[in-house]
C-alpha cells in the first residue's frame, strides 16, 4: 500500500465528511447517504454500497469517521454476518433486496444454526425444508438463538435431502422471522438472563427466491457465517468509551445500540470484564497483596497477549499474507481469558462474591460476571470444536474417524 | 486501544502489528544461515567445549551477515538497525540454538555502551564489538542471584585515573571468553537505586579473577567474576544512577523473550511433527484427540506470548512510553511458554521424550535457564504491576 493513496483516501473521505456529516440527521437518511456513497463499508465491493478498497486503507477512513465523530453504518448484533454470508454466496437479487437495509439498520437478523439436537455437531441438523410449489416449507426446532425476538430476517440452515451424506443434505435460506409459523421463545440461563431463543417452526414460508447459493450447498455458506462469527467473537469489546455525543443522530444511534445489545449484556464474549480489574482492586484494596498481584499480573498479561494476538492477525490480513482460521485461535484465548478473569473477580471480590443483586459489589455486576462465565466455552462453537479446528486445520494433524458418512437418513441421532 | 484512542498517537511512533517484507527476508536468510551452521548435532558439539562456540561460524555472522553491529549505529560501526531487527535475530539464534556470545556481545554490551557511554566511549568501544572482532558481556547479579540493580554490592572507589572494583559477580553470560567486561557496581556508601553506575574494564586486568560454573543449560555458559582492586573505567557518568542500566536490561528482558519464542516454536514443530509419525494403537498419535488438543493449546500459548514479545520489540522501537512495562510482561508472558511448551513437548515424545539421544532436552535447559535468566517471572509479573502502578 503506497502511502500517496493512503493520504489520498483520507482527504477524500475528509472532504466528503465535511460536506457532508450532520449530527442533525435522521440516523436512516445519513446511513443512505453513506452506502450510496460507499463510505460506510469501503471494503465493500463498488457495486455494492462499497468502495473496494483493502483492509488497511478502509481503517484509515474508520479513523477520519472517529475523528468527527460521524456514526457507522449498523454493525451490532448477526447484522453484518448476514452482509458478509450474501456478499459471499447471495444472488444480485438478495444482495439488492437485504444489503441496503442491513447497512442503514432498518432490518436486524437472527442465525438460525444450532438445535437441540445439534450444537457442536452443526452438521447434524433435523430442521426440514421441503419445496411445494414455490415455497420451502419449514418445520424443525433452533435454539441458542440470540435476537431472534427483534430480529426481521433470519440465516436459517436446514435439511433438504436425507438420503444425501449429512454436510450435503442442507441448504440455507433467508427467513422471514416475523410471519406465523414462527414462535420465538426466551431461554433462560444459569446466570437468570435470556440472552436467547429457542424458535419453533411449524410450516413456515420461504420463497424460492430466498434460497442462498444451491440446494445442498447450506454447509458450505454457513461456514462463511461462521468464520466471520468466531473472528468477531475473538475481541473482549469494554463498553464503548465515546462519550456521550450530541444531536439527533447519536440519541437514534444511542437507542439502537441498546436494543442491539440487550441480549449481550451478560453474554459470554463479555463476561470477562478485564476493563474492570485495576479499579475493583484498587476499591478493595485487594491490590496490596502479594498474591492477588501475581494473580492479576497473570491475567493481564494473557488479555493483551490475546489482543495483541488478534491485531496481529488482522495486520497479516492487511499485508495479504495468508491467515490461518485464527478466528479459532482468539475464541479459544476469550474464554481462557473470561475464566481467568472470574477467577481474579473472585479473589478480590473475597467474601462478598457469594453475594448477588443489587446489594453485591457494583450493583451486581461481579456476580453476573461470576455465574455467566462457564457459557464463554460453550457458545459459539466449544473450546473442544476450536481446539479440534486448530489441530486440523492449522497445524494439520488427522481428522477425526468419522461415523457420521453415508445417507443422513441412517445416520445415528439423538 | 480503541480506534479513536490510536488515532491520537503520531503516526510515525505507532506500533506495528506486523513485520515489515525486508523484516521477512532477513528473517529467511538468517534462519537459512543458521539451519546450515547451527544442526543440533553441531550444538550438541559445542556445548561440551570450554569456549562453547565456534569462532569460525561467529566471524561468518559478523561479516556475512553482519549481526553484532545490529543495534550499533552505522556512525560506531554497525548496521544501525532498531530493536525489532534484533529480536528477529534473537529470536531465530533461539530457534537454531546457535551456540555463540551474541547476547552477551550484542544485546548485553552494546546495548549497555549505546545507553551509559559518552560519545568518545561509543566511537571507541563499539566498532570492535560491531564487526565481531571483539567479545563483551555485562556482568550484573551477584552471589544472591538478584536481578533488581537495588541488590547490587560492588564497590567501585574512585581514585586518580578511573576507580578500582571490588566485589563477586556471578552467572555472567559468556563471561569465561569476553574480552571487555562491562560491570555494574556502586560508589562507595551508597543504596538503592542512588550512586550505580556501569564500568568497563579488559578481562585480562588485574585483581580480575574469573571461572566458568558448569551449567544446567551447557548451551548459555555462564562465569564467576571475583575483582580485587581490578582497575576500570567509568562508563558514562555516576549522575544517571541506575537508568541506563535498568534500560538495559529492559531491553535484553524483550530480546529474550524474542529468543524463547524462537526456542518454543521450534519445540512446538518438533511436537507436531513427531505426532503426525508417531504410531500407537494403529493409528498416528496426532490423530487422538488428548494429543491434538494439547497441541492446539500449545500453539495458542506460543502465539500470544509471540504477540507479547512482538509487541514489546516494537513498543521499544518507537519509545512508547509502555515498553519498559511491556518488557516485564514480554518476559514472563515467555518464560513461561517457553517452558511449558517444552515440558508438553517431551511428554508428546513420550518415553524418548526424556533421553540425551533426543533433542528435546537441548531445549529444555534453554528454556529453563532462559525462566530464570534475568529475573524469574514472578519478579516480572511484579515489576510489571508497580509499572503500571497498580
Amino acid at each position: 500500500m503506497s502511502r500517496i493513496s493512503d493520504e489520498q483516501v483520507r482527504a477524500e473521505v475528509r472532504a466528503w465528511l465535511a460536506a457532508n456529516w450532520d449530527p442533525e440527521m435522521s440516523l436512516v437518511t445519513w446511513r443512505n447517504k453513506l452506502a450510496d456513497s460507499g463510505w460506510g463499508m469501503p471494503q465493500w465491493p463498488e457495486a455494492w454500497y462499497g468502495r473496494g478498497l483493502p483492509v488497511g486503507l478502509a481503517r484509515v477512513v474508520e479513523e477520519e469517521f472517529a475523528n468527527v465523530g460521524a456514526v457507522s453504518v449498523a454493525k451490532s448484533g448477526v447484522r453484518l454476518l448476514a452482509a458478509a454470508t450474501l456478499l459471499e454466496h447471495g444472488s444480485d437479487l438478495q444482495k439488492k433486496k437485504f444489503l441496503r437495509r442491513i447497512l442503514t439498520g432498518e432490518d436486524t437478523w437472527c442465525q438460525f444454526f444450532s438445535e437441540p439436537g445439534s450444537g457442536s455437531d452443526l452438521a447434524g441438523a433435523t430442521t426440514r425444508a421441503d419445496l411445494v410449489g414455490d415455497h420451502w416449507i419449514i418445520n424443525g426446532q433452533k435454539v441458542w438463538t440470540t435476537s431472534a425476538h427483534h430480529a426481521d430476517h433470519g440465516l436459517l440452515l436446514a435439511r433438504t435431502d436425507w438420503d444425501a451424506p449429512k454436510h450435503e443434505g442442507m441448504s440455507f435460506f433467508v427467513i422471514d422471522v416475523k410471519q406465523p409459523g414462527v414462535d420465538v421463545q426466551p431461554l433462560k440461563q444459569m446466570n437468570g438472563h435470556a440472552s436467547f431463543n429457542q424458535v419453533f417452526f411449524t410450516d413456515a414460508i420461504v420463497p424460492a427466491e430466498n434460497l442462498v447459493a444451491g440446494v445442498g450447498d447450506g454447509w458450505k455458506v454457513a461456514m462463511t457465517t461462521l468464520a466471520h462469527e468466531r473472528r468477531g467473537a475473538d475481541g473482549l469489546n469494554p463498553p464503548s468509551k465515546r462519550g456521550a455525543r450530541l444531536g439527533r443522530i447519536h440519541a437514534e444511534e444511542r437507542s439502537e445500540l441498546e436494543t442491539a445489545n440487550q441480549p449481550y449484556k451478560w453474554y459470554p464474549q463479555r463476561a470477562g470484564r478485564v476493563d474492570l480489574v485495576f479499579e475493583r482492586a484498587k476499591e478493595t484494596g485487594a491490590n496490596k497483596d502479594p498474591y492477588v498481584r501475581q494473580e492479576i499480573a497473570k491475567l493481564m498479561i494473557m488479555a493483551k497477549s490475546a489482543e495483541w494476538t488478534a491485531r496481529r492477525a488482522r495486520a497479516a490480513q492487511q499485508h495479504g499474507r495468508p491467515q490461518g482460521p485464527e478466528g479459532s485461535l482468539g475464541k479459544l484465548a476469550a474464554s481462557n481469558v473470561a475464566r481467568s478473569c472470574a477467577h481474579v473477580h473472585t479473589l478480590i471480590t473475597g467474601a462478598e462474591a457469594m453475594l448477588a443483586g443489587p446489594g453485591s459489589p457494583r450493583d451486581g455486576i461481579i456476580a453476573e460476571i461470576l455465574v455467566s462465565v462457564p457459557a464463554t466455552s460453550i457458545a459459539g462453537g466449544t473450546d473442544e470444536i476450536q481446539r479440534n479446528i486448530i489441530s486440523e486445520r492449522v497445524l494439520g494433524l488427522p481428522k477425526e474417524p468419522r461415523f457420521d458418512t453415508g445417507p443422513f437418513r441412517n445416520v445415528r441421532k439423538n | 486501544m480503541s480506534a479513536s484512542d490510536e488515532s491520537r498517537v503520531e503516526p510515525a511512533r505507532r506500533i506495528q502489528f506486523a513485520f515489515t517484507d525486508e523484516q521477512e527476508q532477513f528473517r529467511s536468510a538468517l534462519r537459512r544461515f543458521l539451519k546450515d551452521k547451527s544442526p543440533t548435532t553441531e550444538v550438541r558439539r559445542l556445548m561440551a567445549t570450554a569456549e562453547g562456540y565456534n569462532p569460525e561460524v561467529w566471524r561468518q555472522l559478523s561479516e556475512e551477515l553482519a549481526l553484532p553491529g545490529i543495534p550499533i549505529p552505522e556512525q560506531y560501526g554497525g548496521a544501525g538497525f532498531g530493536m525489532v531487527e534484533l529480536c528477529i535475530v534473537t529470536e531465530e539464534l533461539g530457534r537454531a540454538l546457535l551456540c555463540a556470545p551474541y547476547f552477551s556481545t550484542t544485546v548485553l554490551a552494546a546495548n549497555a555502551i549505546l545507553n551509559a557511554g559518552t560519545e568518545a566511549q561509543k566511537s571507541s568501544l563499539l566498532p570492535d564489538l560491531a564487526s565481531g572482532a571483539r567479545l563483551a558481556t555485562l556482568a550484573v547479579t551477584e552471589l544472591s542471584g538478584h536481578w533488581d540493580p537495588r541488590e547490587i554490592e560492588l564497590v567501585a572507589t574512585p581514585v586518580v585515573n578511573g576507580y578500582l572494583l571490588d566485589g563477586v559477580k556471578s552467572y555472567v553470560v559468556d563471561g569465561h571468553i569476553a574480552n571487555l567486561l562491562i560491570v555494574a557496581g556502586r560508589v562507595p556508601a551508597s543504596v538503592g537505586h542512588e550512586g550505580l553506575a556501569l564500568f568497563t574494564l579488559s578481562a585480562n586486568s588485574e585483581g580480575v579473577q574469573r571461572r566458568l560454573l558448569e551449567s544446567m543449560d551447557p548451551t548459555r555458559k555462564l562465569a564467576r567474576i571475583d575483582f580485587h582492586g581490578a582497575h576500570a573505567d567509568l562508563l558514562g557518568s555516576v549522575d544517571d544512577g541506575a537508568k541506563p542500566l535498568i534500560r538495559t536490561l529492559d531491553q535484553a528482558a524483550i530480546a529474550l523473550a524474542n529468543e524463547m519464542m524462537g526456542g518454543a516454536q521450534a519445540l512446538l514443530d518438533s511436537a507436531v511433527d513427531y505426532a503426525k509419525l508417531r504410531v500407537q494403537f494403529g493409528r498416528t498419535i496426532g490423530s487422538f484427540q488428548a494429543i491434538k488438543h494439547k497441541l492446539a493449546d500449545m500453539l495458542l500459548d506460543v502465539e500470544l506470548a509471540k504477540s507479547a514479545a512482538y509487541c514489546a520489540a516494537q513498543a521499544c522501537a518507537v519509545e512508547d512510553p509502555e515498553w519498559p512495562a511491556l518488557a516485564c510482561l514480554a518476559k514472563a508472558a515467555a518464560s513461561e511458554t517457553y517452558l511449558r511448551t517444552a515440558a508438553e513437548c517431551i511428554q508428546i515424545h513420550g518415553g524418548i521424550g526424556f533421553t540425551w539421544d533426543n533433542d528435546t532436552h537441548l531445549w529444555f535447559k534453554r528454556a529453563k535457564s532462559s525462566e530464570v535468566f534475568l529475573g524469574q517471572p514472578s519478579y516480572h509479573r511484579e515489576l510489571l504491576m508497580q509499572r503500571w502502578g497498580v
